[in-house]
C-alpha cells in the first residue's frame, strides 16, 4: 500500500453533494448528548452568574481576595483560557502555511474555540476588578482628571493585546467561513436562509473572489501567528515584569507559549471526540487525523515539560533564596498536592499519547485530554497563588484555597465557553465544507500520481530485468 | 457591444478547463480569456496557470495598513504620553520607547488585519449588487463559466458550450 493510501485522513471519493449534505443535517439534528451538554453549560453559567451578583454586591472579600492575594484564581483562569486560545492560530494559521492538508476538517471548531476562550478570558480582568463599574478607567481617554493609563505597565499592553487579538481571530474565522455560508444560504430555508444570505456578504465563488479570498486568509495566518505568541508573552510578562520570586523568570514567555499551545491542543482533543459525536462526523474528524492531533500534542507536551525542568533547574542552581525556597514549598508545602498533580498531568499522562491503541480510542482520548487540560489549569494556578501565599515577607504568609463563590465563578467560565461554542457549532458548520472538498480533490491527485508512479516503476523494473545480467546490475548491464 | 451573459456550467474542473484552453487557442473569436470567469465550489489549485496575470493585490493595502497602524501607535501614544498634564517623573522618559514598542506592535498587527479584511471585501466585489446568473449548484459541484456576448455571438458562443458537455447554459440582459 502506498504512503498516501495509508496516511489519508478521509474517504477521497465522497461525493461534494453529501459533504454539504451532511454537514448540514448535522446542524440540525444533533444527537441526544448534544442537548444534555448544553444543559449542564446553562447550569454553570448560571451558578456563575449567582455568585458574581453576590460578589458584586459584597466586594471582592467574598471571593476571599485580600492582601497578599490580590490575583489567585481569577488571574489563573484567565491565563487558562488566554492559553487555551492558542490552539485555533496553532492548528489553522501555522498548519494552514505549512499546508498540512489534515487540518482541513478540524480548524473550524479549533477557531471558534480561539474566539470563544478569548471571550471567557476577558471575563476575569473585569470581574477580578471588583468594582467593574469603574471598568471604563483603564481605557485610554483623556478623563476630566487628566489622567491616562500606565502605558509602562503589562496590564494595560494586555489590553491592547488581547483586543487585538480577539478582533483578528474573529474575522479570521469569519472570513474562513464566507464561502462555506454561501453554501448555507443555496440549502437552507427559512430563518437559516436569511442568516447565512446576510452572513456570506453576496460570496458567489467566482476565480476573483477564491483569488483574494486565499491570499487574505494567508496574510491573515501568516499575521496571526506573530500576534498569538506575542499576546501570551504580554500575558506573561504580568508575572515576569515584577520582583516576585517565582515570576521574574526569562524563560516565561516562551513557557506559556509552550503551555498554551499545550493547553490549546488537549482542548481539541476534546472537542474533538464531543463534535464527532454529537453530530455524527466519524467519517470527517477520522481517527487518522485523531492520531495526528495526539502526536502534535505529545511534542508539545514535551517542550513544556523540558521548559518546566529547565525552569526548575535555573531557580535551583541560581541560588536566589526567595526563588529556591518557593520551589520546595512548592513541592512540599500546603499546595504540594495541586503542585504533583499539575507534574503528574502535565509530564506523565501525555506518554499515553505513544500508543497507537490508546490514540484510535476515543472514550481514551477524551479522559486524557481532559486530564491534560486539568494539568494545565493548576500550572496557571501554581503559577499564581504560590508566589502570592509565599512570597518575601513571611508575616504575609497566607495560604489560600478559594471559596466557594470564587471556584463557582471558576467552574461557570466553563459553562460560558461551552455554551457559547455549543451555539456556535449549531448555527455554523463545525467542519469546513469547501476545505474538505479541496482535501478529497487533493487525495485524489496524490494517490492518482502515486499509482502512476508505481505504474512506471513497475514498467521500468520489468525493461531492465529483461536485460539484467547474472551479475545482477540492471540498471548498468540495460544501458 | 456585450449585452448578454451567459453562465455554462460543467461537470468538472476537466471540463471547464477543456472549455479555457479552446477559448486561448482562439476557439472562438468573439470572447478572450481575459473575459471568462469562473465560478465553482472550491479554488482549484492549478487556477492561477489556467488563468494567467490575474494577480491580487490585497498584499500591499496590508503593508500600507501595518505602516499606518505602527505610525498611529507611536503618534497616539506619545501625544498621551506628552500631554500638557504629564508629570515627569525622576529618571524615567516622558515617551517610554521600549514599552513603546510593544504597543506600536499590537497596533501594527490590528490594522494590518483591518485592511486586509477591508481590502479583500472591496477587491473582490462582495457587498455589492451583481447580475442575477447563477445557481445553486455551483456551491455544490459543478463549475461555471460566465461570458459576456453581443447577440450577433450569442447563438455560436452557446452552440460552442454546448458541443463542449456543458450541463446548462443560463443567460441574462446586461
Amino acid at each position: 500500500m502506498g504512503q498516501v493510501i495509508q496516511d489519508k485522513v478521509i474517504d477521497e471519493n465522497l461525493e461534494w453533494s453529501r459533504i454539504n449534505a451532511d454537514v448540514i443535517a448535522s446542524m440540525q439534528n444533533p444527537r441526544r448528548a448534544y442537548w444534555v451538554t448544553f444543559a449542564v453549560c446553562v447550569s454553570m453559567f448560571l451558578c456563575a452568574i449567582a455568585a458574581e451578583i453576590y460578589q458584586y454586591k459584597m466586594g471582592l472579600g467574598s471571593a476571599g481576595l485580600n492582601n497578599p492575594h490580590m490575583w489567585d484564581m481569577y488571574i489563573a483562569t484567565f491565563v487558562f483560557w488566554i492559553g487555551m486560545s492558542h490552539a485555533g492560530t496553532l492548528l489553522s494559521a501555522i498548519l494552514h502555511i505549512i499546508h498540512a492538508q489534515w487540518r482541513k476538517p478540524i480548524y473550524r471548531f479549533a477557531e471558534a474555540m480561539t474566539t470563544f476562550s478569548l471571550m471567557t478570558a476577558g471575563f476575569f480582568p473585569m470581574i477580578h476588578l471588583g468594582r467593574v463599574w469603574n471598568l471604563y478607567w483603564v481605557l485610554p481617554y483623556v478623563s476630566d482628571r487628566g489622567i491616562w493609563p500606565n502605558f509602562r505597565s503589562p496590564l494595560v499592553w494586555d489590553a491592547f493585546a488581547i483586543s487585538t487579538y480577539l478582533s483578528s481571530s474573529a474575522l479570521f474565522l469569519f472570513i474562513g467561513m464566507i464561502p462555506d455560508m454561501a453554501v448555507l444560504r443555496d440549502h437552507t430555508t427559512g430563518w437559516r436562509k436569511k442568516l447565512y444570505g446576510i452572513l456570506c456578504l453576496g460570496w458567489r465563488g467566482d476565480d476573483r473572489q477564491w483569488r483574494n479570498f486565499r491570499r487574505t486568509y494567508m496574510l491573515l495566518a501568516c499575521i496571526l501567528i506573530p500576534l498569538a505568541i506575542s499576546v501570551h508573552s504580554i500575558v506573561s510578562s504580568d508575572f515576569a515584569m515584577s520582583i516576585m520570586p517565582g515570576w521574574h523568570v526569562t524563560t516565561f514567555p516562551p513557557y506559556f507559549v509552550a503551555g498554551a499551545l499545550y493547553s490549546g491542543c488537549a482542548a481539541i482533543m476534546t472537542l474533538f471526540v464531543a463534535l464527532r459525536y454529537f453530530f455524527r462526523m466519524e467519517e470527517y474528524m477520522t481517527l487518522n487525523i485523531m492520531e495526528k492531533t495526539t502526536k502534535l500534542t505529545f511534542a508539545i507536551a514535551m517542550v513544556w515539560t523540558y521548559l518546566n525542568l529547565i525552569e526548575f533547574s535555573a531557580t535551583w542552581y541560581g541560588h536566589n533564596m526567595y526563588d529556591k525556597e518557593l520551589l520546595i514549598d512548592k513541592a512540599t508545602g500546603p499546595y504540594a498536592a495541586v503542585f504533583w498533580t499539575m507534574i503528574f498531568c502535565g509530564m506523565v499522562v501525555p506518554f499515553t499519547l505513544c500508543f497507537q491503541k490508546l490514540r484510535r480510542h476515543m472514550p481514551t482520548m477524551l479522559v486524557v485530554s481532559i486530564l491534560l487540560n486539568l494539568g494545565m489549569y493548576v500550572e496557571r494556578w501554581m503559577i499564581v497563588a504560590p508566589t502570592l501565599a509565599m512570597s518575601h515577607q513571611p508575616h504575609q504568609w497566607d495560604v489560600l484555597w478559594g471559596t466557594v463563590i470564587q471556584w463557582a465563578i471558576v467552574f461557570g467560565s466553563f459553562g460560558w465557553f461551552g455554551l457559547l461554542f455549543l451555539v456556535f457549532v449549531k448555527l455554523f458548520p463545525c467542519v469546513s465544507m469547501y476545505e474538505v472538498k479541496e482535501l478529497c480533490l487533493h487525495l485524489k491527485h496524490e494517490i492518482h500520481e502515486e499509482e502512476q508512479a508505481k505504474k512506471h516503476a513497475a514498467k521500468a523494473g520489468a525493461t531492465s530485468s529483461g536485460g539484467a545480467s547474472p551479475a545482477g546490475n540492471p540498471g548498468l548491464e540495460g544501458a | 457591444m456585450s449585452n448578454h451573459r451567459l453562465l455554462a456550467m460543467f461537470k468538472d474542473f476537466d471540463d471547464a478547463f477543456e472549455v479555457i484552453d479552446k477559448i486561448k487557442g482562439k476557439a472562438l473569436s468573439s470572447v478572450h480569456v481575459d473575459d471568462v470567469t469562473m465560478m465553482s465550489p472550491i479554488e482549484h489549485p492549478d487556477i492561477d496557470e489556467v488563468f494567467e496575470g490575474r494577480p491580487s493585490n490585497i498584499g500591499y493595502f496590508s503593508l500600507m495598513g501595518a505602516i499606518f497602524g505602527v505610525s498611529f501607535g507611536f503618534f497616539f501614544l506619545s501625544s498621551a504620553q506628552a500631554s500638557f498634564l504629564v508629570q515627569p517623573q525622576g529618571g524615567k522618559p516622558v515617551i517610554p520607547l521600549p514599552t513603546n514598542f510593544v504597543l506600536m506592535y499590537e497596533m501594527l498587527i490590528f490594522f494590518f488585519v483591518w485592511t486586509t479584511v477591508f481590502t479583500f471585501i472591496g477587491m473582490s466585489g462582495l457587498l455589492s449588487r451583481r447580475g442575477t446568473l447563477y445557481s445553486e449548484k455551483l456551491t455544490v459541484d459543478e463549475i461555471g463559466l460566465v461570458v459576456e456576448v453581443s447577440d450577433s455571438d450569442l447563438d455560436s458562443v452557446k452552440n460552442f458550450f454546448k458541443e463542449n458537455q456543458a450541463l446548462e447554459i443560463r443567460e441574462e440582459k446586461v
